[in-house]
């Protein structure tokens, strides 16, 4: 194992990751929201944003999927040493990671009727992050918002979904937004 | 600071309650389970609150805790000095300078801002357990959005008081989608439930989590021709004179002598510091005990 797969890690996680919570959590309670994250130096291709969220929300209780865009043996490295989580295949993932593209989206986990928590949530790299784009209705939104999405039909197939579907973190160089199932696109 | 680790909650704890807290945010209103830990303070004193607080706080966040809208009561005071000691975070009792508000049973007089958050400790979240005590079935009802049973209880209300008698704990649909007990708060504090700030609810023996995202369509189940009608004490605050507050009402003496006051301590204050005063009330004084 080299030394940088040790590094990058967050300075002093209790309070770190507290921040980066809030940002996240703040994400998830408004959609389309942008915010700015800090704290993890994580190796190529994997975005700052990303980073954090996997240190925040990932140990060895919640498995990833690496998309191939992601699937290097230096991130591979530097996510178990800081975080501990395994990696499956997309069914069986609770968090993934990975460009657009990449991202098998229908193979993951949307939840079941009684437990609908129980699904998957999507980190997107992104190539840029706006309020741009795609009108943004639903919980958390006062009347309308906008947000540069990688696509349009996937997520409306996704809201229609609900209370089943896939949750959505956009990332984009230290930048997130995030999309839930109940937002309405288009 | 102290020697325990920030919050309380050690970091794993801390990952596996925001986890919960995400995906009761992307499924408003749906219970979310999650494995509730021991903590400092029996049940029934807002460990689900607690929980949920100890996973959302930052250092530079400003604390308050209210028990039935008071400031300074026993449980109040010892959570707000939990997180004093725990987190190290600044209190207030004022609820413009809270960014966390830990609830116990009501809502602030005064709305939240969107950079505010509110944390119910619930004691029962599933709002169908006294008409269906198994999971398992409560479970199923809410999957197959099968909530019938929950408007026969208001209609046998109705039936037997003439009114819908149920005056807290009063069910709400949230998204049109899931029925949600908002916890033991008035009935008059549910059209608040549409805020700006985020809604966190903990159940700590129950161990579940839910939430309701700003601005999310929160309705109290009712019938078209027995409207939901959120009410109060009719009658002004006694001590601030307030006519639009949730008010106690107090026995004074064994006489039958009563008087009405806020039960928001903190609304109940500012307005007598700015000149308000009750039918009962004295004018503010600043080392007024």
């Amino acid at each position: 194992m080299q030394a940088h797969v040790l590094e990058g890690g967050f300075d002093n996680h209790a309070v770190d990751s507290s921040h980066a919570f809030r940002a996240v959590m703040t994400a998830m309670a408004r959609p389309g929201q942008i915010a700015t994250l800090q704290g993890a130096l994580p190796p190529a291709p994997l975005s700052k944003a990303a980073g954090v969220v996997l240190l925040t929300l990932c140990d060895p209780e919640t498995p990833i999927y690496l998309a191939p865009s992601h699937d290097t043996q230096q991130l591979r490295d530097w996510i178990t040493f800081h975080t501990g989580a395994p990696f499956v295949t997309a069914e069986a993932a609770i968090f993934a990671v990975g460009t657009w593209q990449d991202l098998p989206v229908s193979a993951f986990a949307i939840g079941t009727a009684e437990y609908p928590d129980r699904s998957a949530t999507l980190i997107v790299e992104c190539e840029s992050l706006s309020n741009t784009g795609e009108v943004l209705r639903g919980p958390g939104i006062k009347d309308q918002t906008a947000l540069s999405l990688p696509k349009t039909d996937a997520f409306q197939t996704n809201a229609a979904l609900f209370p089943l579907g896939l949750d959505f973190i956009f990332t984009c160089g230290d930048r997130l937004a995030a999309l839930p199932r109940t937002t309405r696109v288009g | 600071m102290s020697d325990y680790n920030f919050a309380y909650l050690d970091e794993q704890t801390k990952r596996m309650i925001r986890r919960a807290i995400l995906k009761g945010l992307a499924i408003p209103g749906y219970q979310v389970p999650f494995a509730s830990r021991e903590m400092p303070m029996p049940y029934g004193w807002g460990t689900g609150g607690v929980q949920v607080s100890a996973a959302i706080l930052t250092p530079d966040d400003t604390f308050k805790a209210i028990d039935q809208g008071a400031d300074d009561t026993t449980n109040a005071v010892s959570i707000r000095r939990f997180f004093q000691k725990t987190a190290g975070v600044a209190v207030t009792e004022a609820t413009k300078e809270a960014s966390v508000i830990q609830t116990r049973h009501r809502i602030p007089e005064q709305d939240l801002r969107d950079d505010q958050i509110l944390v119910y400790q619930v004691p029962i979240p599933e709002p169908l357990r006294f008409l269906e005590p198994s999971e398992v079935e409560t479970r199923k009802m809410h999957s197959l959005e099968e909530y019938g049973l929950m408007h026969v209880k208001l209609y046998e209300d109705i039936s037997q008081h003439g009114d819908i008698a149920t005056a807290y704990a009063y069910p709400v649909k949230v998204e049109g989608r899931y029925v949600m007990d908002p916890s033991p708060i008035p009935k008059f504090d549910n059209p608040k439930l549409e805020m700006a700030g985020i809604q966190l609810f903990g159940a700590g023996r129950e161990q579940r989590i839910y939430a309701i995202p700003p601005y999310t369509q929160v309705v109290s189940l009712d019938f078209d021709d027995y409207p939901f009608q959120p009410t109060k004490a009719d009658h002004a605050c006694d001590l601030c004179g307030a006519e639009d507050s949730y008010l106690d009402e107090l026995i004074v003496d064994d006489a039958g002598g009563r008087m009405f006051m806020c039960s928001d301590t903190d609304y109940c204050t500012s307005r007598r510091k700015n000149g308000h005063v009750g039918a009962q009330g004295v004018p503010f004084k600043e080392d007024a005990a």
